[in-house]
């Protein structure tokens, strides 16, 4: 197994013929992962990278039963396009637009739970860098080659410090079951706690890598969820301990304006709730190893 | 991205919050001239700052005839205001807005935020206004009231009575009430913004509710649809360099160290600045210079962390997924070449083509310094910084 997806999940492209949309469509395919097609509106009957282009998900739905879809929408239409997911009974959705005005973000949220909880779509991003279940299937813009197969699930916000942490796996010839990243908005499809819940369950992971930052609950949350209800080993690095408060650090998301918001005090809430914490980022591969 | 008070009063009284008559002066005299057109005998000089806290730092003057509002403004335009929100640099002032002195009874809080636990808008209100809510928070808890705004419908009438009557506003300011909120509501849904704070709210001797302070923020990824409040912008209070790392694509935030970072991707960026400290260093900035890294985007970072004389050396911390590490290395190798770069620069390079990448570093005939590993690349840069000081 794996969470998310793995290499039978029929995948479908959302701005398939656009060029960010076209360049990850073809990095995808060649890893393996069964893309059945894509959106682009208007475009209905034609034929992109040998496949078949619609008008509507749900057509495409309809036509190959696709259960994943990823978005390549820029960020004026890029909530649109995530409903439109939602209600023609897509599954998985990854969404890597940047940039999405976090109002949109609210509806598109609101617009997900008005589904029966068995309909109801799960959402990774917006703004990260997709999922990807290691020799099986790539839902997202990693590099495959820094993954190996195995036994760690990855949760994480950023993009390229995730691949820090899958490479210094690597290298010390450790694999992933599966990498997610939540992305660094302020509002986000899922959390933390979503995917926890999915590895605790997964025969193939054995422990869980939680990479968080400043700003926002949800890291906290996530340290409360391990501590309650999960068997398995969960460790967490927290990003930003030089970030001056007020201060977005890049991520639209990563800015502590409250209380339990920057990364001393989240690192101390994680050690609280029995998580054990990576201190230095150079160390993701030396603390893991010890815990497997 | 932040507006100042009077555009924030300007925009608030379009959507039905009551706001004193005002006027904006530029010079001491068109200070003194807003003055009389606005009538009274007494007024009050704020200086327009992208800050809270202005009273405290002097940029707030009551004044009693026309002279003294020339003399207020006279000395308030050109200064630079430090607040306890500013640092030390402080925000230079450039424009004054003048208000009649209003009397009031009482103050209260007012404000909405977007609340990242609940995705929800938050209308957060207290009978006690003027202070800091922070303090307020602290100290008596329970004077303030949160109302969770459910999207799909809006703010409601009933919670905004809520509200109202929880503050312990009389009967007969409630409808008042009601209108206010609802609207300051609309303004925040409308225009996208990410906060509204008006302290203090206040109910005048009259018996009308007034908004004396006014605050705005606004989602910067929703300013595409919104040019009447890109319009509102000022440069004159943004850090020079943000800005300019802002305009070129790149996500810069300056800081007090003196080790420059030059990284792609904000999770990276943040942990190699945290790396940095581990190693017994500071780092001089934040610096994202996007997941693509490519050679020109380089180039512009290097401009962009030079132009700070308090860095002593660089750390570039590149992780190439998409792109291949000998790409981002000819970039490195052509930016150093190209610039007249002093200070010693240490390079990570890790992904794609790593082996090929760091070939290209080490057969170049530019100065630097390799790291393989994270822990490496952070030594390194603490060290460059050392060796030079001696």
């Amino acid at each position: 197994m794996s969470i998310v997806v793995d290499e039978k999940t029929p995948v479908i492209v959302q701005g398939f013929t656009g060029r960010m949309g076209t360049f990850h469509a073809e990095e995808m395919i060649e890893y393996g992962t069964n893309v059945v097609g894509g959106i682009a509106p208007g475009k209905s009957g034609s034929d992109h990278l040998g496949l078949p282009v619609f008008d509507t998900v749900r057509d495409a739905v309809n036509e190959t039963g696709a259960e994943a879809s990823i978005v390549f929408v820029p960020p004026p239409f890029a909530a649109d396009a995530i409903m439109e997911a939602a209600d023609a009974g897509i599954g998985q959705c990854v969404c890597i637009t940047d940039g999405i005005p976090a109002q949109d973000m609210m509806k598109v949220k609101r617009f997900m739970r008005t589904k029966r909880v068995e309909k109801r779509m799960t959402l990774m991003g917006p703004n990260c860098a997709g999922v990807i279940s290691p020799g099986k299937a790539l839902l997202g813009i990693m590099p495959g080659h820094i993954y190996l197969q195995g036994p760690v699930g990855i949760i994480g916000r950023s993009g390229t410090l995730g691949y820090e942490a899958a490479s210094q796996l690597k290298s010390m010839g450790i694999g992933v079951s599966t990498s997610v990243g939540i992305g660094g908005d302020p509002i986000n499809g899922s959390s933390f706690t979503d995917h926890l819940k999915s590895f605790e369950q997964d025969p193939e992971t054995s422990l869980v890598c939680i990479i968080g930052e400043i700003g926002g609950p949800q890291e906290a949350q996530a340290a409360q969820f391990a501590r309650d209800h999960m068997h398995k080993k969960v460790v967490a690095y927290i990003a930003g301990l030089s970030a001056p408060k007020g201060r977005t650090m890049g991520h639209a998301g990563a800015i502590v304006t409250g209380v339990g918001e920057s990364a001393a005090e989240k690192i101390e809430i994680m050690r609280d709730h029995g998580i054990t914490v990576v201190e230095r980022p150079s160390d993701f591969g030396e603390v893991i190893a010890r815990l497997l | 991205m932040d507006i100042h008070e009077y555009q924030a009063k300007s925009l608030l009284s379009e959507y039905g919050v009551p706001i004193a008559t005002g006027g904006l002066a530029y010079s001491p005299e068109q200070a003194a001239y807003r003055a009389k057109e606005i009538g009274g005998d007494k007024w009050v000089v704020k200086a327009q700052i992208h800050s809270g806290a202005r009273g405290k730092a002097g940029g707030i003057k009551v004044c009693e005839d026309e002279n003294e509002v020339w003399e207020a403004a006279d000395d308030l335009l050109g200064r630079r205001l430090v607040t306890n929100q500013t640092g030390p640099g402080g925000k230079g002032v450039y424009r004054l807005y003048i208000e009649p002195v209003v009397p009031f009874d009482r103050e209260l809080y007012l404000s909405m935020v977007l609340d990242r636990q609940t995705e929800r808008i938050v209308l957060v209100m207290s009978g006690s206004g003027g202070v800091e809510i922070e303090e307020l928070a602290e100290t008596d808890p329970n004077a303030i009231v949160r109302i969770h705004i459910e999207p799909a419908v809006g703010l409601q009438g009933f919670q905004a009575r809520e509200a109202a009557f929880a503050c312990g506003l009389d009967a007969g300011l409630i409808a008042q009430a009601e209108t206010l909120l609802l609207g300051a509501y609309r303004a925040f849904r409308d225009l996208d913004a990410t906060l509204l704070e008006v302290n203090p709210l206040v109910v005048t001797e009259e018996g009308r509710l007034l908004a004396l302070d006014a605050k705005m923020s606004f989602d910067d990824n929703a300013l595409f649809r919104h040019q009447n409040v890109s319009e509102l912008r000022d440069k004159s209070q943004e850090d020079p360099r943000e800005m300019n790392a802002a305009d070129r694509g790149l996500s810069y935030v300056g800081l007090d160290g003196n080790i420059g970072c030059i990284i792609n991707g904000a999770g990276l960026a943040m942990a190699t600045m945290d790396m940095i400290k581990h190693s017994g260093g500071e780092p001089a900035n934040f610096l994202d210079i996007g997941g693509g890294a490519s050679p020109e985007r380089v180039a512009k970072a290097f401009k962009l962390v030079l132009s700070d004389d308090r860095v002593e050396a660089i750390l570039v911390n590149i992780f190439a997924g998409i792109n291949r590490c000998d790409w981002v290395a000819e970039g490195v190798v052509k930016a150093l070449t190209e610039l007249d770069v002093k200070v010693p620069v240490v390079v990570r390079l890790s992904g794609t083509n790593v082996e090929e990448g760091r070939r290209i570093l080490d057969e170049s005939d530019v100065d630097l310094i390799t790291a393989e590993t994270l822990a490496e690349a952070g030594e390194k840069s603490v060290a460059a910084v050392s060796w030079e000081a001696n």
